[in-house]
């Protein structure tokens, strides 16, 4: 066995406070609301979740604001079974792409509602394509966990 | 594409876990190397690319003032490219372009990593803002497995043909880093050891995941000049294509994923590339989940959408196969990040100049190396020939 060298233990923590702007202080006020909000490009009238400033595509200034449908598709899923440090969500969990109707992009979030502790039943239960619908906290706080996750319907 | 441009010469450090050096030690073993290779001296280099993952990984900010005296780069230009897992191939083209624009004929390249110091999926977290995405994406598998999962939705592959296919991977890239001295995993598994395996992020099992592993990489680029001066076999840089897509992981397609067909497209052009299954003799496709590796086949035209799980089943993308890909073992066994995507390209290179030792494909002349980056943003490619 070759020499185990030194090592130092380190840490770094650095405080931050991020700014939403406009648009997103709109859009995280409206999950306190328990409204999911998107909003139109002019240029390509794609309709953005959550909604932006400007069109990532056409970099232009989104203009009208709609709120959307709290039900959608699921296109796709991971179901995470592993932890690591400062891991912001207790596993084991499913982070989900979910399409809410009348919208062109996919929406972030969870699944939620069904037993995830054998993920042989999990298996049998989230299939693509189902239709899932938003389940809300009732201590809501301007956060994207206001969203509590997306159940089956 | 500017002047012509070669790679005269790779440095590796044995990947793995190496706490028996610092991290300086760590960069100047791969540097050494390099320069031991090619018998240059820092004196003749004119500048000095370097690069990490995302600093959080280091603990560290600014590595490149941190490593300039393991990089013997005083008294030159030095600069730091950082594009997640696509550092390396990325630190590959800003070489290539000093050299190319004729501002350099020299230029070392380094990447490099210790994955074991750090954390890699609190670091991968913080890729993502803390508004939205971050709560969701669960590291790096759990982009990769959504990614992957929804792939096999799209093409409707049967669940278990893709397991099959990608156990399969996973059991030749296994066996490929056994013939490959610098490989980190060497490990021998079975298609049921790679089925069996822990969930992970499903549909991504234990060992369908790459490792964390300490590396180095350099290289040096070259201009048409000092090849002829130094009489170095050069590996040719025939192609390059780098592409970035929206932030938001959700807003653009990820199963036929445009970054990765239009990086591959821009080298291809460059490199008159029509054909690639049948032009290319080797490929270094990054690869740190087997699920993944399969949808990079589709998207750099190795074959049709939808039809890879049945190719590599088939044997095509063996070292014996009609297009060998990742004969090295890959990211699959190696994954010091910083330092991958540049192993890729350095890999083409030992093919093309017929150094690659064991794991060597009989008279590769050229080659494509590829990596990929962010939450599944960017994507990378460098295509290396033999000929000018």
């Amino acid at each position: 066995m070759t020499k185990e060298f030194r090592t130092i233990k380190t840490e770094i923590r650095l405080p931050y406070e991020l700014a939403y702007g406009e648009t997103w202080t709109r859009f995280f006020e409206g999950l306190q609301e328990k409204k999911i909000y998107g909003n139109t490009c002019p240029k390509c009238n794609r309709v953005l979740v959550p909604a932006r400033a400007f069109c990532p595509r056409c970099f232009v200034d989104m203009d009208k604001w709609i709120e959307v449908s709290q039900e959608g598709t699921l296109v796709a899923w991971c179901y995470t079974n592993y932890k690591y440090y400062g891991m912001p969500t207790e596993p084991p969990f499913i982070g989900a792409l979910i399409r809410l109707d009348g919208t062109d992009v996919n929406f972030l979030h969870l699944i939620g509602g069904i037993d995830l502790s054998d993920f042989d039943e999990v298996r049998k239960v989230v299939k693509n394509g189902m239709k899932l619908r938003a389940v809300w906290n009732e201590d809501r706080k301007a956060h994207i966990m206001d969203i509590r996750y997306f159940e089956p319907v | 594409m500017g002047r012509p441009v070669a790679i005269i010469g790779v440095g590796q450090t044995y990947h793995g876990r190496r706490m028996d050096v610092s991290y300086p030690e760590l960069v100047r073993e791969a540097v050494m190397a390099v320069f031991k290779e090619t018998g240059l001296a820092p004196d003749d280099i004119d500048g000095v690319v370097s690069g990490t993952m995302p600093s959080m990984m280091e603990g560290i900010a600014l590595t490149h003032f941190y490593f300039a005296d393991a990089m013997q780069a005083a008294g030159k230009p030095i600069m730091k490219t950082e594009t997640c897992g696509s550092t390396g191939v990325s630190i590959a083209h800003t070489a290539y372009y000093w050299v190319a624009s004729g501002v350099a004929d020299l230029v070392l390249a380094v990447g490099h990593e210790k994955m074991n110091e750090g954390n890699s999926q609190a670091t991968m977290t913080t890729v993502a803002e803390p508004f939205y995405q971050r709560y969701f994406i669960s590291g790096a598998p759990g982009v990769f497995s959504m990614q992957s999962q929804m792939w096999t939705a799209r093409y409707g592959i049967p669940e278990e043909k893709t397991r099959d296919a990608a156990a399969f991977i996973s059991v030749t890239h296994h066996d490929d880093a056994f013939d490959n001295p610098y490989a980190h995993i060497k490990m021998k598994v079975s298609m049921d050891d790679v089925k069996n395996a822990r969930i992970i992020t499903y549909p991504v099992r234990l060992l369908d995941v790459c490792p964390n592993s300490d590396g180095a990489c350099a290289v040096i680029f070259a201009s048409e000049k000092m090849v002829k001066k130094l009489k170095l076999k050069p590996a040719w840089v025939k192609g390059v294509g780098y592409r970035g897509e929206e932030y938001f992981f959700g807003d653009s397609d990820k199963v036929v994923w445009e970054a990765a067909i239009q990086a591959a497209k821009q080298a291809y052009d460059q490199a008159g590339i029509k054909n690639p299954r049948k032009e290319l003799d080797v490929a270094e496709v990054y690869n740190p989940f087997t699920f993944q590796e399969m949808l990079f086949y589709e998207c750099f035209g190795f074959c049709e959408l939808g039809e890879s799980p049945d190719l590599v089943l088939k044997g095509t993308f063996t070292r014996k196969g009609e297009l060998p890909c990742d004969p090295s073992g890959g990211v699959l066994c190696t994954n010091p990040i910083g330092a991958t995507g540049l192993i890729r390209v350095a890999e083409a290179a030992l093919q093309v100049t017929g150094k690659a030792g064991a794991h060597q494909v009989p008279g590769a002349k050229l080659a494509l190396a590829h990596a990929m980056g962010g939450v599944d943003q960017f994507n990378g490619i460098m295509i290396l020939g033999s000929e000018l």
